[in-house]
């Protein structure tokens, strides 16, 4: 196993050198200079190009490249000129709020999501596998960031029951209790479609899993009903599920996105559309490679877990 | 989604007595399976309905009986083994506690007694070097081992009936031999009564007592083994010995039967063979037909063969 988990690291290297390259082409293409962003439209030429020459963006873009490979490899993403601190520090304290919102949607999503599979594929074409696939179809059609409005709508300004957006409370807050009031409906919105994906196909793994022979033969050795399908079943089921939940994890994490914006939470996403609309090209670049970064590992992470699972695979 | 419900089986009376070997021969599709699945209810369902019937154990009735009821008497008194080793056991599990849990579904045990008993299983069925096979998976194990791990399943709780459905049908003919051995030990020593499903007659001729023929979901011949073989009465009994190859006699023409069995959802009034028989008269398509049972033999045709 721990070769395997060596072999999966070692082949993540060309993924996250590829992802370098894609990141900053793309910022080097977009249009607007940080230097005329920094000085206002009024800026002199000379300023321009004085400040773009201490940025160092009048070095060739392949020397520009490398040398912020180069840092970031030594720990060094550069500094945010738009909140002149390190650019890893913002990152580190903007993922961790990105993480309790995409971490408890994550949570939610899969529990929920197996949860209604499995019993929509236990009670096939009865009264609850019905009823669950339509709040699931109801679920996966909803945009997320419109889900969210709609919600602050019902539950923040007319019942007045959860606070409108914000991680905290401005005044007297900072608790837990505090976090969890204003962390429900965004981890809901965006745990919804995710949910209702999951439900899907773990509905459909289950079904075909309760088709093979090995479920006939754990019912004829007189194994429990409920242990049959929590046991046997979604064991078998869980190697088909579990590479659908690194998928969606990804979809959960650039989710996030909207949602931070929606209800005005502190995170990574929100932190990189301001970045954009700043032009601050190094916090851009430094927070897309580390939200990508922390996908590529979670996916190894699943498939490590996957062959912990199914002793056919090879390791 | 139709409502429709199709007979697969039906009419079809089956009883078998302690160590004795009851074969149930047939073609593919002439509901063997379904008949031995009902007995303790484990047709699919949705689609499989029971609809009506009896099944009598030690003089209770099991069909309609509470889920808890049936479920004690699964695997402990009444057991299976079914046809394809590969797909009956869970490909995650390990074989030990598939084992094990077969066991515990009906004895409150240890783990750890649950094990012992677990390899003594599989010494019983003559697996080599158990206490070393018992943490394998059972991708790991050839056919053979794994159908041998089926038939240990099957006697963990020391049933009283072994429903085998074509349980060597997957293998190749000397293990196929060896299981058919175990199996006729088991049931001498241990006074098993065993449903042996097959659409072999060699492997009928080897092992049973008596043997029940089915077409199109009932049993149209019934009779102990040997004169069933030697004077079928049934004309589908007949053809569906020609049509088995014997070893070294010589070059006889292989008989297939013509045409196919009907669909389920198709059968014909009268004996379903009908069509399909060369001795058909008229009134073999009108009405149904009565299984005619004279001393141990029974049959159900209008035309029955004459006996040698």
């Amino acid at each position: 196993m721990g070769g395997y988990i060596a072999k999966r690291l070692i082949s993540a290297i060309p993924v996250l050198l590829g992802i370098t390259i894609i990141v900053f082409l793309i910022m080097s293409l977009i249009p607007g200079d940080p230097a005329t962003a920094i000085l206002g439209s009024y800026a002199t030429p000379e300023n321009v190009e004085k400040l773009n020459r201490d940025l160092g963006l009048d070095k060739p873009m392949v020397q520009r490249y490398f040398i912020w490979l180069g840092n970031m490899l030594t720990g060094d993403f550069g500094r945010s000129f738009s909140l002149n601190r390190p650019v890893l520090d913002e990152i580190v304290e903007r993922f961790g709020a990105t993480l309790v919102l995409a971490g408890t949607s994550f949570v939610l999503c899969s529990l929920l999501g197996i949860l209604a599979g499995v019993v929509s594929a236990a009670r096939q074409y009865g009264a609850a596998d019905k009823l669950i696939t339509l709040v699931v179809l109801i679920g996966i059609s909803v945009p997320s960031f419109f889900l969210g409005m709609m919600m602050i709508l019902l539950f923040a300004v007319e019942l007045r029951w959860l606070p409108v957006s914000g991680m905290y409370a401005i005044y007297g807050g900072g608790d837990l209790p505090d976090l969890l009031r204003h962390l429900i409906m965004p981890a809901l919105a965006l745990a919804a479609v995710a949910t209702g994906v999951i439900a899907r196909l773990s509905r459909a793994a289950m079904l075909e899993v309760l088709r093979q022979d090995y479920i006939r033969t754990a019912r004829a050795k007189g194994v429990r009903e409920s242990r049959v399908i929590w046991g046997h079943a979604l064991r078998a089921a869980m190697v088909s599920i579990i590479p659908v939940l690194g998928i969606q994890a990804g979809f959960v994490l650039s989710g996030a996105v909207y949602i931070e914006i929606v209800f005005q939470w502190p995170g990574v996403g929100r932190m990189l559309v301001d970045a954009i609309l700043k032009r601050d090209l190094l916090l851009v670049q430094g927070g897309v490679v580390f939200v990508a970064a922390c996908y590529v590992f979670f996916n190894i992470a699943v498939d490590v877990a996957q062959a912990m699972l199914d002793p056919r695979i090879k390791t | 989604m139709g409502t429709r419900v199709y007979r697969a089986v039906g009419g079809v009376s089956l009883s078998v007595r302690p160590g004795e070997c009851l074969g149930v021969i047939g073609e593919s599709g002439s509901g063997k399976s379904v008949t031995a699945l009902s007995v303790m209810g484990l047709v699919a369902s949705p689609p499989g309905v029971i609809t009506g019937g009896a099944v009598r154990f030690e003089g209770e009735d099991l069909i309609g009986a509470p889920y808890e009821t049936l479920r004690r008497r699964r695997g402990d008194r009444v057991a299976y083994i079914f046809q394809d080793p590969l797909a009956t056991l869970h490909p995650l599990y390990r074989i030990g506690d598939q084992l094990a849990e077969a066991i515990r579904a009906h004895h409150s045990i240890s783990a750890g007694e649950a094990r012992e008993r677990a390899i003594r299983l599989l010494n019983d069925v003559r697996i080599p070097n158990a206490g070393a096979r018992i943490d394998d998976y059972p991708h790991k194990l050839s056919g053979g081992m794994r159908q041998r791990v089926s038939i240990a399943m099957a006697l963990a709780n020391e049933p009283d009936v072994i429903i085998a459905d074509e349980p060597t049908t997957a293998l190749d003919v000397t293990v196929q031999a060896q299981i058919l051995a175990l199996l006729d030990d088991l049931r001498r020593d241990r006074g098993l009564a065993i449903i042996f499903i097959t659409h072999d007659f060699g492997v009928v001729a080897q092992l049973c007592d008596r043997i029940a023929v089915m077409y199109a979901g009932r049993i149209v011949e019934e009779g102990p083994t040997a004169a069933v073989l030697e004077a079928p009465a049934h004309p589908y009994t007949r053809r569906l010995i020609d049509c088995v190859p014997e070893l070294g006699q010589g070059k006889r023409r292989l008989e297939a039967i013509p045409g196919l069995p009907p669909m389920v959802d198709a059968l014909p009034e009268g004996c379903a063979f009908a069509p399909r028989c060369t001795k058909a008269v008229p009134d073999c398509a009108r009405g149904d037909i009565a299984l005619e049972r004279t001393g141990t033999r029974a049959v159900r045709c209008l035309m029955p063969e004459e006996s040698a």
